[in-house]
C-alpha cells in the first residue's frame, strides 16, 4: 500500500490528513463544509470535499487514492470514511464479512456508484469529477464512460453479454469505446483468449461456458482495454470449488505481471499468495490494513481476529 | 399420425428383442425385460367422439349448399378483393411501424430518470388505452372539425407554413394516425416490459466497460430484450391487423369494408364473409410463420 499507512492505517476513523485544506466545493453545494474528520454527520448530497492531490510520502505515485470517502443508501451509511491507496504495481485484497461495504467501494472506484463526499482518483485523474480552480464539476456521462475504460472491473456473476460470442464479447468495447478498427481488436482478443487458456471458445456463447471458463473471459473482457487498473468483486464466489482454482491461476498470472489490482475475495489462501497489501473493512470503514502476514498472521484487532477465525 | 400416444399393441417394446443382449442375470436384467406401456381406453373414447364431431363439421363444410363455394371462388381472387386486401396490409404496416417506433420512445420515456418525461409518456398510455380505439379514429377522422389548420413554426409564436386539417388528414392519414397513436401506447409498455426484463448486471457491465450509452441500449438492451418483446409485440401486430376491420366505420377501401360492400350489392353474405375470413387466416398465418424465423434470430446464445 503507502507509505502513510503507519499514520492512519490501522483505522479510517483517523479520516483525511489536514495538511490538505478543503481546496475545492462541487459547484452544487456551494457552502458545505469541510466535514470534520471522523464525524460523519448526515450525508451530503453531491457535498464532496476536495483536498490537493498528493503523492503519498515517499515512493511511486498512488494508482488508486481514496480520501475520506462517505456514501449512504438513504439513511444506512454503507461506507462511513475511506481512506485507501494503491500503488502502481500492487495488489490490494480487501476483506470483510458481508455487507462491510467492500462491493460499494470497489464500485465507487469507477463511479459505478457516486460518492457522497470524499474524494477518489485513479492514476491522477479524479473519478466522476473535472477540477477547475476550487470547483469540482461533475462530469458528463460520456466523460465518465471514458474514464471507466481506464478501470477494469470483473463482476462476482461475470455477466457476460449472453446474446453475443466469447470473442465478440471481448472484441465490444475496445470498438465502441475505444474506437480500435475491429480486425486490430479481433487480434488482441484472441491473444487474451490464449492468455486464459481458452484460444478454442472464441465462437462459444457464453452459457456453453462452465462457470470458470465464463469468469475467465470475463477477464480477458476486462483487459481488452488495457485498464490500468483491475477491480475484482469476488471473481470466485459464484464458482463451484474445483472452478475456482484455474480463475485464481489467471489472476495471480496478472498479479505476477505487475497489475494495479483491488481484488474483493474471501479466499485467503490467495490472498496470503498475491497480496501486497490486505485490508480489513468492517460496518463501512477500514479496520485494519497491512502486509498479508501482519493482518493475517498477526490481527490487531478483535474484529479482524473473529472475522479471520470464521473464514479460515 | 397416430391418433392417441399409445404405441402399436403389436411393438410393445423389448430391447431384448434385438437378441444381443440376453437377460443373463445380474443388475443388467431390469435392463433386458420387455416393457409394456399403459393403456389408456378413455382416450380412445374421446378420440373417437372428436373424431366424428370434426367429420361431421368437415362434412358441412363441403355438402351444405349454403356455404355457396363457387361464389367464394369467383370473388376471393378477384380485384376489388386485392385491392382490399393490399389497403389492409398497408394499415397494418404504417400502424405497427409507427406505432413500435413512437412506442420505442415512450417507453424510453418512461425509463428515463426525468420527472416530467416519465409523466408524460405515463399520461400518454394511460390516455391512449382508456379511449376506445373507434371512439379515436372517429375523433381524427374529425379532426378538421377541432383544428382548421395546422401550423409549423416557433410555438406560440409566428408560424412558418401551414396546412388545412381537411387536406391533411384524409381518411387514410386519419385511420393510420389512429391506428399507430393507439398501437403506441400499447408498443410502449411491451417494450418496456422488455427492457425490465434484462438482466441489471447487464448494464453495469455495459457501464464498466465505457461502452457509449446509445450503443449499450443498441447493442447490449434491445437485443435482449427482444426476446420478450417480439411474442407480445406479434400478437399485437396479428391483432393490429385483424382489428383494421374496424376502419371500415371510416368507409376506407379495406378487407373488411369492401366485402361488405359486394355483400351488400349481391347479398351473398356467408361466401363474401368466408373470403375475408379466408384472407385474415392466410395472412395471419404468413405473420405467424415470420415471426418464428425473427424470434428465431433472436435466440442467439440462448438456452431455451
Ligand atoms: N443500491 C443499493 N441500495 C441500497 N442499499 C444498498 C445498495 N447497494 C448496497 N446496499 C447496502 O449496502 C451495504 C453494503 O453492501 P455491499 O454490497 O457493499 O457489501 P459487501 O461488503 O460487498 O457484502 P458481500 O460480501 O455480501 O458482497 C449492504 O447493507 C447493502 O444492503
Ligand atoms: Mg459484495
Amino acid at each position: 500500500m503507502s507509505a502513510d499507512l503507519g499514520e492512519h492505517g490501522t483505522t479510517a476513523e483517523g479520516g483525511a490528513p489536514s495538511e490538505g485544506n478543503a481546496a475545492g466545493a462541487v459547484r452544487a453545494v456551494r457552502d458545505a463544509a469541510d466535514p470534520a474528520p471522523g464525524q460523519a454527520g448526515p450525508p451530503l448530497p453531491d457535498g464532496a470535499t476536495a483536498r490537493e492531490h498528493r503523492t503519498p510520502a515517499g515512493g511511486a505515485p498512488a494508482m488508486v487514492d481514496v480520501r475520506s470517502v462517505h456514501k449512504s443508501f438513504g439513511a444506512h451509511e454503507v461506507l462511513r470514511g475511506i481512506d485507501l491507496r494503491v500503488r502502481a504495481g500492487e495488489v490490494a485484497v480487501v476483506l470483510g464479512p458481508s455487507g462491510s461495504g467492500k462491493s460499494t467501494l470497489l464500485r465507487t472506484i469507477n463511479h459505478l456508484e457516486k460518492v457522497d463526499s470524499g474524494r477518489i482518483s485513479v492514476d491522477g485523474a479524479l473519478v466522476g469529477y473535472r477540477r477547475c480552480g476550487d470547483r469540482l464539476y461533475e462530469l458528463r456521462e460520456r466523460e465518465i464512460l471514458k474514464q471507466r475504460t481506464r478501470i477494469g472491473f470483473v463482476f462476482q456473476n461475470f455477466h457476460l453479454f449472453p446474446h453475443l460470442t466469447v470473442l465478440d464479447n471481448i472484441v465490444e468495447a475496445p470498438v465502441s469505446a475505444l474506437k480500435r478498427p475491429r480486425r486490430q481488436a479481433v487480434a488482441a482478443a484472441e491473444r487474451l483468449l490464449a492468455r486464459v487458456g481458452l484460444a478454442d471458445r472464441a465462437a462459444s456463447y457464453p452459457r456453453q461456458l462452465s462457470g470458470g471458463q465464463q469468469q475467465r473471459v470475463a477477464i480477458a473482457r476486462a483487459l481488452a482495454l488495457e485498464p490500468k487498473l483491475l477491480l475484482f468483486d469476488e471473481p470466485t464466489s459464484a464458482l463451484d470449488p474445483e472452478l475456482v482454482g484455474e480463475v485464481l491461476d489467471v489472476i495471480k498470472d496478472l498479479a505476477h505481471q505487475g497489475t494495479t489490482m483491488i481484488v474483493v475475495t474471501h479466499e485467503i489462501g490467495f490472498a496470503r499468495e498475491v497480496a501486497d497489501t490486505v485490508v480489513f473493512m468492517d460496518d463501512g470503514r477500514i479496520v485494519e490494513q497491512g502486509s498479508p502476514a501482519e493482518v493475517l498472521d498477526r490481527p490487531r484487532h478483535d474484529r479482524t481476529r473473529a472475522f479471520l477465525s470464521k473464514v479460515l | 399420425m397416430s391418433l392417441t400416444s399409445d404405441p402399436p399393441v403389436g411393438k410393445a417394446t423389448s430391447p431384448a428383442d434385438g437378441g444381443s443382449r440376453a437377460p443373463d442375470g445380474g443388475h443388467d436384467a431390469h435392463a433386458a425385460l420387455a416393457v409394456v406401456p399403459v393403456r389408456h381406453p378413455w382416450r380412445w373414447a374421446a378420440v373417437a367422439v372428436t373424431a366424428v364431431l370434426v367429420a361431421q363439421f368437415l362434412h358441412g363444410l363441403v355438402t351444405n349448399p349454403g356455404w355457396e363455394w363457387e361464389v367464394f371462388a369467383r370473388f376471393f381472387a378477384t380485384e376489388t378483393i386485392l385491392r382490399a386486401v393490399w389497403i389492409t396490409l398497408q394499415l397494418t404496416f404504417y400502424g405497427t411501424a409507427l406505432g413500435f417506433g413512437l412506442g420505442l420512445v415512450l417507453a424510453f420515456m418512461r425509463l428515463s430518470a426525468s420527472p416530467f418525461l416519465k409523466g408524460v409518456a405515463f399520461t400518454y398510455i394511460w390516455a391512449f388505452r382508456s379511449i376506445p380505439l373507434i371512439v379515436q379514429l372517429l375523433f381524427w377522422f374529425n379532426l378538421a372539425y377541432l383544428y382548421r389548420r395546422l401550423q409549423f413554426g416557433i410555438p406560440f409564436g409566428p408560424g412558418f407554413f401551414s396546412f388545412d386539417t381537411m387536406g391533411l388528414v384524409g381518411a387514410m392519414s386519419a385511420a393510420v394516425l389512429g391506428l399507430a397513436l393507439h398501437q403506441a401506447a400499447y408498443a410502449a409498455e411491451i417494450v418496456r416490459g422488455g427492457v425490465l426484463a434484462v438482466d441489471e448486471g447487464q448494464l453495469q457491465a455495459a457501464a464498466a466497460l465505457g461502452i457509449p450509452k446509445l450503443r449499450q441500449i443498441r447493442r447490449i438492451v434491445l437485443p435482449q430484450a427482444m426476446r420478450s418483446i417480439l411474442p407480445n409485440a406479434a400478437n399485437e401486430v396479428i391483432s393490429l391487423f385483424k382489428g383494421t376491420s374496424i376502419v371500415s366505420v371510416m368507409a376506407i377501401g379495406e378487407l373488411f369494408y369492401q366485402v361488405q360492400v359486394v355483400y351488400g350489392r349481391n347479398g351473398r353474405v356467408v361466401p363474401l364473409l368466408m373470403v375475408a375470413t379466408v384472407w385474415y387466416i392466410l395472412l395471419t398465418t404468413v405473420l405467424s410463420v415470420l415471426q418464428h424465423y425473427v424470434e428465431r434470430r433472436f435466440s442467439k446464445g440462448a438456452v431455451r
